[in-house]
């Protein structure tokens, strides 16, 4: 058990982890990395390591599930028994359900659901290591793996959190921030529409801090946006270099 | 959830919202009848049934002795969980929890919690290895809509009327003794949950509103009207505006609520 540390900002108004107050832990993002599913992605987020994975437009399973007028759209967040400290039961916790239930609905706004009625589309985003922040990484990646489908979206959904540690409002918490810290406020974005399709908060923010906080997770998106298109358009890339030399 | 109703009253509620009006004749910002009755089941450490309109909630606390967790060792356990009867709708089917009952425990617990509200140090017995344990069991016995604000105003009246078993420590083991005192509060979590239709946001949507509205923004306020927790659901948005606008009639319908109840 590792002590807690009494302060998570020291006085040059650094973090833990060496971070300005504004500033993201490193992104890394792939696309397209799993052959057998549609659509896949992969983000580094600081220590997160997370895969999500899109199946379909297909038909669902049950069946009765499907509805008449659009595609359903189904997500399942899971972490793997290895991916923390302590070993995780591999079973479903009540906390990955309500996870998987707001990642769902935080998807769902940016894809034209309407176009596939009868349809299901899965959504399997899996944990391989967790340090803070997996929901808004999960996110990130998920909605990539959509997009690499090729289902048809609105935009894409891009999700960072802020939260308050020790009296300062902070961009991107990693494990220990959100353990320790006062506050967490994860959000996610839809950045050409300005649309917030998912917000939760835990801890006590003042009403003005909860603005900072909320303004400072959008530019956060704002930064994880740019990645998220250069990844996708990266995958693209490498295809039309293999075809080149190929012929 | 959907499809209970026909197209020509979801159309109606919409039109209506549009005019700053309601179905039941409501404005925007006004909550439901609410009535609180507290000490309903005597088996029970605790107990409280909120009426919010039509909508009814049974809470049910339960206290007994258990371990903490290794993290907390000098704080008692707090546990919510949440009964989606199948007496209450016809769209609620017996079985495990499903994804519903679990938000609707877990946002309700994460208001209880991180407010603060119960002082769980002085629920300590003997560090690291016996605390008491409070089990908060919300069942819901009629759905009429906004179950999170109903159940979150059932859970704390529940455990202002919770009382504690007096007890002494003899050789490690804990003896119960003769009376009762109440269990330690600090603070008085408020949930207020608003829905937007086209644009508007309504607060406290009743059942029908729920199946028109694209999504419901639920935040919880402390004693001092600082947010203690927030939770958006269901598959629409809300704009950054929307939100901060949010925030502030959330806000003063937490006051306003606050100052009917007897706390």
């Amino acid at each position: 058990m590792n002590e807690k540390p009494e302060k998570l900002i020291n006085k040059k108004g650094l973090r833990l982890d060496g971070r300005k107050p504004d500033e993201l832990r490193p992104v890394k993002i792939e696309v397209g990395i799993l052959s057998n599913a549609d659509g896949s992605a992969y983000i580094e987020h600081g220590k997160n390591k997370i895969l999500a994975a899109a199946f379909g437009p297909r038909e669902m399973h049950p069946k009765h599930l499907s509805l008449p007028d659009r595609m359903v759209l189904r997500c399942r967040y899971h972490m793997a028994p290895f991916s923390v400290e302590e070993r995780k039961s591999p079973a479903p916790s009540r906390r990955e359900i309500e996870l998987s239930k707001v990642i769902r609905e935080s998807l769902e706004p940016s894809v034209f659901v309407e176009y596939y009625p009868r349809t299901g589309v899965d959504i399997f985003i899996e944990v391989l290591q967790a340090d803070g922040g997996t929901r808004c990484a999960s996110i990130t990646a998920a909605s990539l793996a959509l997009a690499d489908a090729g289902i048809p979206m609105r935009d894409l959904v891009v999700a960072c959190a802020a939260g308050k540690v020790d009296d300062t409002v902070v961009l991107d918490l990693f494990d220990t921030e959100d353990k320790v810290g006062s506050a967490d406020v994860p959000l996610a974005l839809m950045p050409n529409l300005n649309a917030v399709t998912l917000l939760q908060m835990d801890g006590i923010l003042k009403p003005e801090e909860f603005e900072k906080a909320v303004n400072l997770a959008i530019e956060g998106c704002q930064k994880i946006y740019a990645l998220q298109k250069e990844a996708l358009k990266t995958k693209y890339m490498l295809i039309e270099q293999e075809e080149e030399v190929e012929e | 959830m959907s499809s209970l109703l026909t197209r020509v009253r979801l159309k109606q509620i919409e039109q209506l919202i549009e005019k700053a009006k309601r179905l039941d004749g409501r404005g925007l910002g006004d909550y439901r009848e609410i009535k609180i009755e507290q000490g309903l089941i005597e088996k029970a450490e605790g107990s409280a049934r909120v009426l919010l309109g039509k909508t009814e909630v049974l809470v049910g606390v339960k206290v007994e002795t258990g371990t903490p967790f290794p993290d907390t060792p000098n704080d008692g356990v707090l546990t919510v969980n949440a009964e989606l009867v199948p007496l209450a709708s016809p769209t609620f089917e017996p079985g495990p929890p499903d994804e519903n009952s679990i938000e609707l425990a877990r946002v309700v617990d994460r208001g209880i919690r991180e407010s603060k509200a119960i002082d769980t140090e002085k629920l300590c017995i003997e560090p690291g290895k016996k605390v008491f344990v409070v089990f908060v069991d919300i069942y819901v016995l009629n759905h009429d809509g906004n179950l999170i604000d109903a159940s979150a105003l059932a859970a704390v009246s529940a455990l202002l009327n919770t009382k504690m078993p007096n007890y002494e420590v003899k050789d490690g083991e804990v003896i119960i003794k003769q009376g009762y005192t109440p269990l330690p509060m600090k603070s008085h979590p408020i949930t207020v949950t608003l829905g937007k239709i086209n644009d508007k946001l309504i607060v406290d949507p009743w059942l029908e509103e729920e199946q028109v509205m694209d999504s419901r923004l639920s935040m919880a306020f402390n004693d001092e009207g600082n947010i203690c927790a927030i939770q958006k659901g269901g598959g629409g948005y809300f704009t950054q505006q929307q939100i901060l606008e949010g925030m502030k009639l959330a806000q003063e319908k937490a006051a306003e609520l606050r100052k009917k109840m007897d706390w």
